[in-house]
């Protein structure tokens, strides 16, 4: 089921990164990691990815946006998932919900961090099945 | 400085229309220039005839300054008062009174009445009353503005403080949720970097919550200051010396150039606070194997203390924000580096506390140079 799939995990938090590459192996998937937006750009050259996983606000605050168009740019079926701790830092909410989000937000899912594992899993199997 | 132009609105209720029209003339093309507050004040005068009208025009307008006659037909001017203080709706009320009994004028007072005007009174008693009440209203004005602007520097502070204290927590708790799942299973070596993160992360929030503290100290000036004299040669080695473990972790070189004569008058937990940010930050955010130079250089009025570093710089934009509280520079040399983000908060606190001067100059992948120059006093 998840043989052979590759994730793409890109995050400016080497914590995070080094956690959720973890627990995403575990789950028996590839996990390949960026720390920006660059290196995952370069990474992208040769790597075609199952699905992403972007953070949104790394060195820049909409690096995430330009990162998923980017992946889109190279193939729109990649199932792209944002996460971002804008929610719980500003109250701002936003997500691909409405038709307005879904226009200018190109990301399948967007999850508020701190992520919650079971979630993160479990958005995997649907976007990956 | 151009002077900023304040009209204030003002509404004179009274039943006699030569005394409306009097003082309407008096205050036509007047205008107040408060040179110490930078503003002109010139004013917009309305008139109404009574206090029923006075009442139907306050729905849908209100003016910054009142004169209110105290003896109207109908409703008087304390049942004016009474109203207003009713609706608590404050304005400034100056009472012109052509009798007033010491008991109406307690009254009136006591329902928030600002000033009185005695009847007759020329051009130039209004127009000193007035300016009394111009200083005022934009006194208080300026206060509540500043009081506004303090608050939202605060809510923002904390804002970003709850974030600087909350990701270290989220890192932790995700590490301990990964070794509660045995997720890289029973070996207990496999969660070796694991725990050497969660440690470091442990460190940099309790650094961050001493800096805060010290930021805190020096700001509400409820640290206790003992001033004596201190020599700066001394301090910098104490400061060096706290600070070897880090410079040969990063293989970094420190060099000093001690002077004669460093003495100031200062508090020794102040200016140890100073250097530390200062070298700490230069051996932080410099190359491996670099160099940081610590010069003293004493003058007849000042001595400066310069530490230069052979670091990684800053560019013009990123040393614009340079000593604003948590404005760490974010890219991709700076991403391993741990620190607070206040600890150039803390040197312009403290530079502030000493009528000392800061100077930057800094080029990227060259180094930065801060020099400091203290008041010997």
């Amino acid at each position: 089921m998840s043989e052979n799939k590759t994730v793409l995990l890109v995050d400016d938090d080497e914590d995070f990164l080094l956690q959720h590459k973890m627990l995403i192996e575990s789950c028996g998937y590839i996990v390949t990691t960026a720390q920006n937006r660059s290196e995952a750009e370069q990474l992208l050259t040769t790597l075609k990815p199952s699905i992403a996983i972007l953070d949104l606000m790394m060195e820049q605050a909409d690096d995430g946006f330009v990162l998923a168009h980017h992946i889109r740019q190279i193939d729109s079926s990649i199932p792209i998932i944002l996460i971002t701790a804008v929610t719980s830092e500003t109250g701002l909410k936003f997500g691909v919900v409405s038709e307005t989000d879904k226009k200018w937000v190109k990301a399948d899912v967007v999850l508020s961090k701190p992520v919650r594992f079971e979630q993160l899993k479990s958005e995997l199997e649907r976007l990956l099945s | 400085m151009t002077k900023e132009k304040t009209p204030l609105k003002v509404w004179i209720v009274d039943d006699e229309p030569g005394m409306c029209l009097g003082t309407k003339r008096a205050l036509r093309d007047h205008v107040i220039d408060m040179e110490d507050l930078n503003v002109s004040v010139n004013f917009e005068v309305n008139t109404m005839e009574s206090g029923e009208a006075f009442l139907t025009n306050l729905k849908g307008d209100k003016p910054h300054i009142l004169l209110l006659d105290g003896k109207l037909p109908g409703i008087d001017g304390i049942e004016v008062l009474e109203e207003l203080a009713k609706q608590s709706t404050k304005i400034l009320t100056i009472m012109i009174t052509a009798y007033a009994t010491l008991e109406k004028a307690v009254k009136a007072t006591k329902l928030g009445a600002y000033d009185f005007l005695a009847k007759p009174f020329t051009p130039d008693e209004l127009r000193y009353a007035l300016k009394k009440a111009s200083r005022d209203i934009i006194l208080t004005e300026r206060a509540k503005q500043l009081e506004a602007e303090k608050q939202q520097v605060r809510f923002e502070f904390i804002s970003v403080l709850a974030h600087e204290l909350k990701s270290p927590l989220n890192a932790i708790e995700g590490f301990a949720d990964i070794m509660k799942g045995r997720v890289a299973g029973n070996d207990i070596e496999k969660y070796d970097h694991m725990i050497n993160r969660m440690c470091a992360r442990i460190g940099g929030m309790r650094k961050l919550i001493t800096d805060l503290l010290d930021l805190t100290r020096i700001e509400s000036g409820k640290k206790k200051r003992i001033l004596e004299p201190i020599n700066l040669n001394s301090s910098v080695e104490n400061v060096i010396e706290n600070n070897i473990g880090l410079a040969q972790k990063n293989n970094i070189t420190v060099n000093v150039a001690p002077s004669n004569k460093c003495s100031i008058n200062g508090d020794s937990g102040e200016i140890e606070m100073l250097l530390n940010n200062l070298i700490t930050n230069a051996i932080k955010y410099n190359k491996p194997n670099g160099n940081v130079d610590i010069i003293l250089k004493p003058s007849e009025t000042t001595i400066s203390i310069i530490v230069r570093d052979t670091g990684i710089g800053m560019s013009k934009e990123e040393q614009q924000n340079l000593f604003k509280e948590f404005s760490r520079i974010k890219n991709n040399k700076t991403k391993n580096i741990e620190g607070s983000g206040l600890g150039l908060s803390i040197i312009h606190k403290i530079i502030q506390l000493y009528n000392a001067t800061v100077n930057v100059t800094s080029e990227v992948d060259v180094g930065s140079e801060f020099t400091i120059e203290l008041p010997i006093q």
